[in-house]
């Protein structure tokens, strides 16, 4: 199938803006707060598992990485067709008194990270909990920001923003598309 | 997938009578959901948002308290609200038919049903009439398919697949809905299923299960990966068809010596409850291969994943 003009992609960060946005974005985790007990990182999956991993990769091993996966806590569980396809929350270290950073790829409406947050907080309870995403497109329906942000992009609401990822973890390429909005007819 | 891709063309899973309308992939889903909600319960918070504002009647007609507990708390732990009716608190001990009961019920918007019922059928009888989901727990000789589930999730966790293992059954497999759901379940999954009874206590038409059938334990577990005891049903009325329960106990009962038959990896199973001495010996259940509690670990994650996958649909389809 041949693109139509609407869902062509528009590359808006490649994978030398992307690594430049996160090791500011490294920069500002380790300025905020210098002092131990140092962050922990938690990944939204699927879409920020590689780039917690690379940002592991910036601020050091000892850094500990989990994910969560919030479809049990979408506020549309109970009215939304189940997804039997759920992924792995895996925190396998104490949460207790630690600054955990969620680590997404787009905040959009904020929903996500809700979702996020309330998963994180059955696990424990943190000192804090801060968002760091690596684009912001808008479009809020929560009130949530994001602490740290590779790019802020002005998007239409029914635009997609895919962050796409080449290979695994931390030695993945990554890079940022727009693409028109999504034909009535194409499967979601 | 499977569940989606069938809702393409016959809606998606809205009820689980049996394992006998499940296929393979059906059936692996139902295992893979509950890997998850089995790291839900060692969790500290060991409850999950997902079903608030869902109401889950369990319907007991049939006393049983590991599974109605379960069940229970697999609703609890995905945030519904679970409220149990069970015979003797009932209307049913006043002379309501099933179908009046279930009227009223209906009448109340429960999200999903879980039936226990001695008659077989019950269960189907009521996801006729009404437009929740039902969750079949057991209709008397019939099929138990969340005991099958969470059996089937035990043997995987404890060998990593269910294929080719070679899993014995033994006990009162005539009268057991646990025999019949977990041997239809292995033999989609490909696992080689043996029945060990006395003649008495197989069913007519044993032959269609697939399973090899043995009249006495010890060649019966010789070379098995798992060894599932199942109990004489005294509410059955099974002691009328053994001589005598030491008699059955030496001839049909798991001791160390006759488990030694098995694979040095052998797991023991017993879905309880127990007649400890009978069809089992103290120290076998008790014993470093037994995973009997496993099982009812398991017991909770299967129902999450059971209630998960249909109770978000349920409730919003009319009725046919």
């Amino acid at each position: 199938m041949s693109p139509s003009p609407t869902n062509a992609a528009r590359v808006v960060m490649d994978e030398g803006a992307v690594a430049d946005a996160l090791r500011r974005i490294a920069a500002e985790i380790v300025a905020r707060a210098p002092a131990a007990p140092g962050p922990v990182l938690v990944a939204v999956r699927r879409g920020g598992i590689p780039l917690a991993a690379r940002l592991r990769a910036l601020l050091g091993q000892d850094v500990p990485v989990g994910s969560v996966d919030i479809t049990l806590y979408r506020d549309d569980a109970a009215t939304a067709l189940p997804n039997p396809q759920i992924g792995r929350s895996e925190i396998p270290f104490d949460v207790d008194g630690r600054r955990v950073v969620l680590v997404d790829d787009v905040l959009f409406t904020g929903r996500t990270t809700r979702a996020a947050i309330d998963a994180v907080m059955d696990y424990g309870r943190p000192r804090a909990i801060e968002l760091a995403v690596l684009v912001d497109r808008g479009h809020r329906e929560l009130p949530i920001q994001a602490d740290y942000v590779g790019l802020r992009l002005a998007t239409a609401a029914d635009e997609r923003v895919e962050v796409v990822a080449d290979g695994e973890a931390e030695s993945a390429t990554v890079r940022v598309e727009v693409r028109g909005p999504r034909a009535a007819e194409e499967p979601s | 997938m499977s569940i989606e891709a069938r809702g393409a063309q016959t809606g998606p899973v809205r009820h689980l009578l049996g394992i006998d309308d499940l296929d393979a992939r059906d059936i692996t889903q139902f295992l893979d959901t509950a890997e998850v909600f089995f790291g839900v319960s060692t969790r500290r918070v060991r409850k999950v948002p997902t079903l608030r504002g869902k109401t889950i009647i369990n319907l007991f007609y049939e006393a049983s308290t590991r599974t109605r507990t379960s069940f229970e708390i697999a609703g609890k732990r995905l945030s519904a609200d679970v409220v149990n009716v069970s015979v003797s608190t009932s209307s049913v001990s006043k002379g309501e038919t099933l179908l009046d009961t279930v009227k009223n019920l209906e009448a109340m918007h429960p999200d999903v049903i879980v039936v226990r019922h001695s008659a077989s059928g019950a269960p189907h009888f009521i996801a006729r009439h009404t437009r929740a989901g039902v969750v079949n727990a057991g209709d008397g000789t019939h099929e138990h398919p969340t005991q099958a589930l969470l059996d089937a999730f035990t043997i995987r966790r404890a060998k990593g697949h269910l294929a080719d293992l070679v899993v014995t059954i033994a006990g009162d497999i005539a009268h057991s809905r646990v025999a019949r759901s977990n041997a239809l379940l292995l033999a989609k999954l490909g696992a080689k299923v043996r029945f060990c009874a006395p003649r008495t206590l197989l069913p007519i038409g044993v032959e269609q299960y697939g399973a090899e059938v043995f009249d006495s334990l010890r060649p019966a577990v010789r070379g098995a990966d798992v060894v599932m005891m199942l109990r004489i049903q005294h509410e059955r009325l099974t002691e009328a068809l053994i001589p005598t329960t030491r008699e059955y106990a030496r001839t049909f009962g798991l001791s160390r010596s006759v488990l030694a038959e098995a694979k040095p990896d052998a797991i023991v199973m017993h879905p309880g409850p127990m007649n400890r001495g009978v069809e089992i010996d103290a120290d076998v259940a008790d014993g470093e291969r037994s995973v009997i509690l496993d099982q009812v670990e398991a017991g909770v994650a299967v129902r999450m994943a059971v209630l998960y996958l249909l109770g978000a649909e349920a409730g919003q389809s009319p009725l046919s």
